[in-house]
């Protein structure tokens, strides 16, 4: 039972980083009903800054990696984190998305693709073509324990759910109640009608941008100091895997990507533990397979209703 | 004057330069023959392989560039991408069918990874080239009944002589090493992973065979996925089955860092111990602090233990590249660029008509190395390509560098 309950919080606490890039993933097709096939690589590149932060504060500032004093200035360089994630992510929008905007659908997927390689080649020049540990300014002393003695879990997962459920609680608070967040679902609804309405379609959509890059770099900084490693391929590794829990859930739906990516993050971990670990890629796309198959749309998506 | 004569002296001029030219650039007489390497260039390999390049330039110009009057050109070979970050099945390929295509190459040094020779070997040996490899240690290359059942002819196809020769001792040596090793210190269980590579299971396989004749118990074998994020849920399972020991056969670049730190964390008093794919300064940069205490086979000896030659090879090493310490494989890169010239001096003096018989004559020599006196020390190949050299160590991490421990028998 000890297990079975060890191996689900490893499933949720990877998960919940999942979900926090599936988001990103969603939020975009939503309103662009395009794959940005570079936010994972966005995603990357906030494990880069958080590598750099971490180097600065221990090597360039001399605070000793295991204080408690270095993980607070980590967590502090967050918003700093995920404002300069936000801002690429929005200019990578302007710069490759938005002069394809009324082109035929293949051309910004095209240019996502092409974004995705330039990213990931800028991170190959950051970091260099290694990966590479992380000053380790995560503690992972254990907090909760079994009945048996065995360790549950520790500081380090709490401070992955304290940074990601947070993130996702406030972004839907802003989608559901602020005007803002009106005017991102009319503009994923309709376009043209919200821009007929008066909605600045441009600003909204650069706003998408910039609230998914923002969510990558957190999930960037969380990857970066709870699995403790850099490397200019994570966008690869991780982004098929929170794509495929975005698509699951529901492509454009955001309580889809949720659910999706902890779904996805607990039957890895499950896989993992009680079958083996070679199975885990096999099960997880076999059942993105069957969802789509079953459900086309994903799990939780509303059924597309005509367009007259 | 006129055109005509201009013309006239312009080509009296070139044919008396090209006459001139013709063969003699350097100290050989005999033209210009080639020697390539084909290593991962790219990757977390490089730091190593940048050594082992360094070694072969060194060995080169210790002779002068010149071996039996011919002037020989080494190239430098990449056989990764940079998407990959280590060898590429098609690059190897691509790199071998050009050896073959190219008329003046003699030899091939290399590969470094054993799934990338597993590719070479055939196309070389339809060409009668000979292959000298400095680190490829998969047992089924060279030796029958080490592997799968069509190995190692199924690299020989067509009745082609044997082309591929090693300097380094194969895992079926390394693997008994490390299980003998697990013993001594004590181990009873172990739990055996693997990164389903040639190499790493290869290896992985042998320590699995060879454990419980030294008295270990295998509690479990898997297999990782090299391109997995993390490993918390496999350590939870290995934990579970409390093992003494845990043994991973792999290389650095499929994520073996990664995996160290998940097993440490879940798992901080077991011993882990793993074979020369992770001997390498990269796999410490990624495992951090989870690398502190590995035990590491390798299937020779560090290049500070080396005596006689092998010690004045470190000093003039470390002389001209100070800012490239020597790793695992630096002093085997040099030996096999050793071998090979040694190699080409002796065909050269069987007078051989043509480059065809002269890359047979060369295949020949190197397959007659018999007490070959090298840095590795005094050495035969055998029938089978392999080194009769066959001491092995083991190897500690300490302070976050290797540090030599013991000779294995």
């Amino acid at each position: 039972m000890e297990e079975l309950v060890k191996a689900l919080t490893i499933g949720v606490t990877n998960g919940l980083i999942i979900a926090l890039i599936a988001i990103g993933y969603t939020l975009v097709y939503g309103i662009l009903e395009l794959i940005n096939f570079a936010h994972a690589d966005v995603f990357m590149l906030g494990t880069a800054f958080t590598y750099f932060a971490t180097e600065l504060i221990v090597h360039g500032i001399g605070i000793p990696a295991s204080s408690t004093l270095a993980l607070v200035v980590t967590l502090l360089a967050l918003p700093i984190i995920m404002l300069m994630t936000a801002t690429i992510n929005a200019s990578i929008e302007r710069l490759a998305y938005r002069p394809l905007r009324n082109a035929p659908r293949l051309a910004p997927l095209i240019s996502a693709i092409g974004m995705s390689f330039v990213l990931q080649n800028i991170g190959l020049l950051l970091l260099g073509p290694s990966q590479k540990a992380v000053e380790p300014v995560l503690p992972r002393t254990d907090l909760v324990f079994f009945p048996s003695g065995a360790a549950w879990f520790g500081v380090d997962e709490m401070i992955v759910v304290g940074v990601t459920v947070p993130l996702l609680l406030a972004l839907r608070w802003f989608v559901a109640s602020t005007r803002q967040g009106k005017a991102m679902r009319a503009t994923a609804q309709d376009r043209e009608a919200s821009g007929l309405m008066g909605i600045d379609v441009n600003r909204t959509i650069s706003l998408t941008f910039l609230i998914a890059g923002g969510l990558a770099g957190a999930a960037g900084l969380v990857v970066a100091l709870y699995y403790g490693q850099k490397f200019f391929q994570y966008g690869l590794q991780f982004g098929l895997l929170s794509f495929t829990a975005a698509v699951m859930g529901g492509i454009g739906n955001l309580t889809g990507a949720t659910l999706g990516g902890l779904f996805v993050g607990i039957v890895a971990a499950m896989s993992d533990r009680f079958i083996e670990a070679k199975w885990t890629s096999v099960i997880v796309f076999s059942l993105l397979i069957l969802v789509l198959i079953f459900r086309p749309t994903g799990l939780l998506a509303e059924q597309q209703s005509e367009r007259a | 004057m006129d055109k005509r004569k201009i013309g006239t002296l312009a080509a009296v001029a070139v044919l008396a330069l090209a006459a001139c030219s013709g063969g003699s650039s350097g100290g050989g007489s005999k033209g210009e023959i080639e020697v390539w390497s084909s290593l991962p260039r790219q990757g977390s390999s490089k730091g190593q392989t940048d050594t082992i390049v360094n070694a072969i330039n060194m060995a080169l110009a210790e002779k002068n560039n010149t071996a039996g009057g011919y002037t020989i050109k080494y190239s430098d070979k990449d056989d990764s991408t940079a998407a990959a970050g280590k060898w590429d099945e098609a690059t190897e390929i691509k790199n071998a069918n050009d050896a073959v295509a190219d008329d003046k190459l003699v030899a091939y040094i290399g590969t470094f990874n054993s799934g990338a020779a597993k590719l070479s070997i055939p196309i070389l040996c339809g060409k009668g080239m000979v292959m000298v490899s400095p680190a490829n240690t998969y047992p089924g290359l060279t030796k029958a009944g080490k592997g799968e059942a069509d190995e190692p002819d199924k690299y020989y196809p067509n009745g082609c002589t044997r082309n591929y020769f090693r300097v380094v001792a194969a895992d079926d040596l390394q693997g008994l090493a490390g299980a003998k090793w697990a013993a001594k210190l004590g181990a009873k269980n172990v739990y055996v992973l693997d990164d389903t590579e040639l190499y790493g299971k290869g290896i992985a396989d042998v320590f699995n065979k060879e454990a419980p004749g030294q008295g270990l118990t295998v509690l479990g074998r898997d297999g990782i996925d090299g391109k997995a994020t993390d490993y918390k849920a496999l350590a939870e399972k290995i934990k579970a089955t409390n093992p003494d020991l845990v043994y991973f056969g792999g290389i650095t670049q499929n994520n073996a860092g990664q995996l160290w730190r998940d097993l440490r964390d879940a798992m901080p008093n077991v011993k882990l111990m793993g074979p020369d794919g992770i001997l390498e300064d990269a796999w410490i940069q990624a495992a951090g602090e989870a690398a502190e205490g590995t035990y590491i086979t390798f299937g020779g000896l560090p290049a500070d233990k080396l005596t006689g030659k092998g010690a004045d090879f470190l000093k003039n090493y470390n002389a001209k590249y100070p800012n490239n310490p020597p790793q695992a494989y630096t002093a085997y890169g040099y030996e096999a660029a050793g071998t090979v010239i040694a190699a080409i001096e002796k065909a050269a003096a069987t007078n051989p008509a043509d480059m065809s018989a002269l890359r047979a004559a060369v295949l020949k020599a190197v397959s007659e190395t018999k007490d070959y006196e090298g840095a590795l020390g005094k050495w035969s190949f055998n029938q089978e390509g392999d080194t009769s050299l066959t001491a092995m160590s083991g190897n500690i991490v300490k302070d976050g560098k290797f540090a030599f421990d013991s000779v294995v028998e």
